[in-house]
């Protein structure tokens, strides 16, 4: 058992690209926690996609032992967190584990939104923060300027701040004195019963569901008995460790220690991050406050390109699930798209890196429908529906009133890219909360609806400013809105999976658009087909898809038999992949093409 | 489109005979036709045949032949003294029915109208002969070795020494309009027979107009002009008294092709000669078969065997009957709904029968025959992968 008061427990609050990783990876080699043979880059970032994207997803811990120049050996708890505002409740979890974060901002990029967010919760965890300014050898470089925008955007004092290179190791020596001097150590006590709080779990295909846990008091041991106060589950610790970054196993952890433990638990879902974990004997008075659940604000169908895939599909979802419990699969069924599943997460990226995961780690072909957000139906009756899926939307005269998520998003963008943001903001329904500058910076406070943004909101915002304008948002309330289903007829039948709800003023340009992409998408019949957009019953938006004129061979006779019947058995293989609309049918090509374009 | 008043149950049986060789090969056709440099020695090729033809008899016992048919390539190349030998060995081959049908395909040029006579002598009583068109800047573009003129002496020869004669145009041209056609088809009209053959030009896998159509040399019209060309075809053969019995034949009534017909019925044929191809009825099921296509090749497998089949299977009924409605459903007089079940082992699909019916696509006789309609015979394609999906 460590001491506490050489215990120090940090995190790196940091924006994408800002060296979070890289600083943490040279952490890690000064401290000798990995031999040099075995560093490989972003140490923590163990998923291929983390790599690969230079984003960090799951939070990773990792326990280094530094020789401080005091003379003293102090245990430093480096929390890693994610950047990304989807996985913003793991990053509260992650400073609820700890006292103090190193702020680490670019020194010629200066301070992001994202950045800005994660700081405050670290000051709402009451955090003790460390301002780095990172890649400090570059020759774009602004310290000083840097230095002043932390003051003016942030309010933090930012006079002592550490200049470093964490890709040449400059300062890095410093940074570890600075946690040591000036973060706090850990409080607790020893002989109090046990109080740990669960930050994490995930499972391990060779040992099980692993649980991060950080003591606040007492301590915790192999074959103790264990109590989750949250689920009322018992279990007993078989393993007990911690991470330097690899596992070790360890006798015992005390107060201010953070470590894992394992105890024959089968599913990441029967844990619950935040809960707190006492002795089954002896348990503490109180529970830990703990965190809000992490919170499903996007939805979409997912759909396997080839039904034969389905019972693969749904094999792959619960294993992805074993381990992350933050995203949900329920059985969906498409007349469009056949089998698939309604799936929640916690964001767009997340919808990404799953949808990535499958594709990847499982061999799925996948189709995405149109990302959707939980609309709250007010009927009539008093009822109130939480609906994520347009198709389940109630007739309209059963609605009393919908709402719609609003959330407040904080832009940080170079001040040339202004004009074309605020439009971008004005366009998805913004309402303006806040603009003021920051040195050449813009940051804009604006209050949006969610189903907004869950479009290509993102991808907007970084088109028009060249990747400059970073974004952060939080889920504030939910507001009453004009909003209406918009069903896609072909042919008179509507198409489930090319349903959405839009803002009334929205519904026409984007029925419009959705019925000229289709025109070109559905393959001439042999009669004409009339595509429309249509709000209950009133038609909004329409296109004509021409019957076919001419399709005839003209020559057929003895010797084409053969060649013929070849060419309609291939025909009549391409009808079978198409999807039956009544009597028009349309190639899954069509649908994907038709999704890509809305989201 | 008319109906031959005859329906026959029972098709018949054909004998079709390859001759692959050409002058030259024409830049839309992607038939099995070869050029050669040297002279050909005709009379081995004709004694294979002759062998092959041996070989198709022992499988079709007892078969009346009701029609042989001189294809290719070229066979207005031949000497009248091969086809002589050729129809000889049939006759000791087969009984063949009291009006057997013997077409031969012929070129225009003045050469090849000159040996008319003494193919009528050898047996053929029908030709069939590739104008094209009446156009000789057209003729040149499609590859034609004959002109106009050629082409017009032709047909006097034609007419005056066979009953039955027919001709080959190919419309809807690059650079042809509708209202040329118009007049050209008129020309046509006033001179043909009692059956012509109206093709709309098909870019065909690996042809010289397949290379220039896809590198964007050579336009086709669109759907709306190529169904204007096909609305005028239909328009002026049936005030001429020419309707279409088939997609692309016309005749009047009585003077079809009744060769062709064995084929469009889903009756049995033997091919010989190189990529020929057969259907012959056997107790297991339909036996497709098909030649080696190259000559010299097929020629001497044949010498050396007999026959030179590279393909010989048993179809399955799904297959037989995907066949059965796309050559059945060509034909104005349509298909027998209970021929088809006989032939695929199942039943049409009543409800796209119904859907097609109410779109005007098809049309149920009195007699209980389904057949295509005028609005349906355009877009025939979309309508069988319709019916045999």
């Amino acid at each position: 058992m460590v001491r506490l008061e050489n215990i120090r427990n940090f995190s790196i609050i940091a924006h994408i690209d800002h060296g979070k990783s890289t600083l943490a990876d040279r952490l890690i080699q000064v401290t000798g926690g990995l031999p040099e043979r075995e560093m490989v880059e972003q140490v923590l970032d163990s998923m291929e996609i983390e790599r690969e994207r230079g984003i960090t997803i799951k939070a990773q811990t990792v326990r280094l032992e530094y020789r401080a120049k005091n003379g003293e050996t102090y245990v430093l708890n480096l929390m890693d967190t994610p950047g990304h505002v989807d996985f913003a409740y793991e990053v509260s979890r992650s400073l609820a584990a700890c006292e103090g974060s190193l702020l680490v901002v670019d020194a010629s990029q200066g301070v992001e939104a994202q950045t800005l967010a994660n700081v405050y919760h670290a000051l709402d965890a009451g955090h003790e923060i460390v301002p780095v300014l990172n890649k400090i050898d570059l020759p774009a470089a602004e310290p000083d300027r840097i230095k002043q925008q932390i003051e003016d955007v942030i309010g933090l004092e930012a006079s002592d701040a550490l200049l470093i290179s964490a890709k040449t190791g400059l300062g890095v020596e410093d940074v570890l004195e600075a946690i040591v001097h000036r973060l706090p150590a850990p409080k607790g006590t020893q002989t109090e019963p046990l109080k740990a709080l669960l930050v994490d779990s995930w499972y391990d295909p060779y040992l099980g569901v692993v649980v991060l846990v950080r003591i606040v008091d007492g301590t915790m041991k192999k074959h103790q008995r264990i109590l989750m106060m949250g689920t009322k589950a018992h279990y007993e610790i078989d393993r007990i460790g911690v991470f330097r970054p690899k596992m070790q196993e360890v006798e015992e952890l005390g107060p201010g220690e953070i470590g894992f433990i394992t105890a024959q638990i089968k599913e990441v879902a029967d844990t619950r991050v935040g809960d707190t974990i006492t002795d089954e004997k002896r348990p503490c008075a109180a529970a830990l406050p703990g965190f809000k659940p992490a919170q499903q604000v996007v939805f979409c169908g997912l759909f396997p390109v080839d039904a034969a895939d389905f019972e693969d599909l749904r094999a792959a979802m619960g294993k992805l699930r074993l381990n992350d419990a933050s995203f949900s699969f329920e059985m969906e069924s498409s007349a469009a798209l056949g089998f698939g599943f309604r799936c929640g997460f916690l964001g767009l990226l997340h919808l990404e890196i799953i949808e990535e995961r499958l594709e990847r780690e499982f061999n799925l072909d996948l189709i995405a429908t149109a990302p959707s957000v939980i609309y709250r139906i007010i009927l009539r009756s008093g009822e109130t529906i939480n609906l994520h899926n347009p198709v389940d939307m109630p007739d309209p005269t059963r609605i009393e009133q919908i709402e719609e998520p609003w959330i407040r998003a904080t832009i940080l963008t170079p001040d040339e890219y202004l004009g074309a943001v605020l439009k971008l903001c004005q366009d998805r329904r913004g309402v303006q909360v806040d603009l003021n500058y920051v040195g050449a910076r813009a940051m804009a406070i604006y209050d949006l609806p969610l189903n907004e943004v869950v479009f290509d909101f993102y991808d907007r915002l970084k088109s028009i400013s060249r990747g400059y304008a970073s974004f952060d948002y939080a889920i504030t309330d939910y507001r009453a809105g004009d909003l209406v289903k918009m069903s896609i007829l072909v042919n008179g039948e509507p198409v489930d999976a090319l349903s959405m709800l839009v803002h009334r003023d929205r519904a026409e340009t984007r029925g419009r658009a959705m019925v000229e992409k289709l025109k070109e998408l559905i393959p001439p019949h042999l009669f004409q087909i009339p595509v429309q957009a249509a709000i209950g019953g009133k038609i909004i938006a329409r296109e004509t898809v021409r019957a076919l004129r001419k399709d005839v061979t003209a020559k057929c006779y003895g010797g084409d038999a053969t060649r013929k019947r070849k060419l309609l058995e291939k025909q009549k293989a391409g009808k079978k992949r198409m999807r039956q609309f009544g009597k028009v049918e349309i190639p899954q090509e069509a649908f994907i093409a038709a999704l890509k374009m809305d989201s | 489109m008319a109906r031959p008043t005859h329906l026959q149950t029972d098709p018949g049986f054909a004998v079709y005979v390859h001759w692959p060789f050409c002058l030259s090969k024409c830049p839309y056709c992607d038939f099995n036709s070869h050029v050669r440099s040297e002279p050909i020695d005709e009379k081995r090729f004709v004694n294979a045949i002759v062998t092959e033809l041996a070989h198709r008899a022992s499988l079709t016992k007892g078969r009346v032949l009701r029609s042989v048919y001189f294809g290719g390539g070229t066979p207005s190349l031949m000497k009248a003294s091969s086809v002589s030998a050729i129809l000889e060995a049939c006759t000791k081959l087969w009984r063949h029915a009291p009006d057997v049908e013997v077409t031969l395909e012929a070129n225009p040029s003045s050469v090849e109208a000159g040996r008319f006579r003494d193919y009528r002598k050898a047996g053929v009583n029908r030709v069939s002969i590739g104008v094209q068109s009446f156009n000789d800047a057209d003729l040149k573009m499609l590859g034609r070795l004959h002109t106009v003129a050629e082409a017009n002496a032709a047909l006097d020869v034609a007419a005056s020494v066979f009953d039955r004669f027919s001709f080959d145009l190919i419309y809807a041209r690059p650079q042809q309009s509708v209202k040329s056609w118009r007049a050209e088809l008129k020309t046509a009209l006033n001179r043909a027979g009692d059956h012509l053959s109206l093709y709309q030009l098909t870019i065909e896998p690996d042809t010289i107009f397949e290379r220039l159509f896809r590198a964007g040399k050579l336009k086709l019209p669109d759907g709306d002009t190529g169904r204007a060309f096909w609305d005028t075809t239909q328009e002026l053969t049936e005030a001429a008294g020419l309707p279409a019995y088939e997609v692309s034949n016309h005749a009047r009534p009585g003077a079809e092709s009744r060769h062709n017909l064995i084929y469009w019925r889903y009756g049995e044929y033997v091919g010989v000669g190189p990529g020929a191809h057969g259907r012959i009825s056997t107790p297991a099921g339909r036996r497709a078969m098909a030649t080696e296509r190259h000559p010299e090749m097929w020629l001497t497998v044949v010498e050396a065997d007999r026959q030179a089949l590279v393909e010989d299977e048993i179809l399955s009924s799904e297959e037989q009957g995907d066949e059965f409605l796309l050559m059945g459903l060509r034909l104005a007089e349509g298909i027998e709904p209970a021929r088809f079940e006989a032939v695929a082992g199942r039943r049409l699909d009543p409800e796209r029968i119904a859907s097609l019916l109410a779109e005007g696509m098809v049309e149920l006789t009195p007699a209980g025959r389904l057949r295509v309609s005028a609005e349906g015979f355009p877009v025939l394609d979309a309508v069988v992968a319709d019916l045999a999906a």
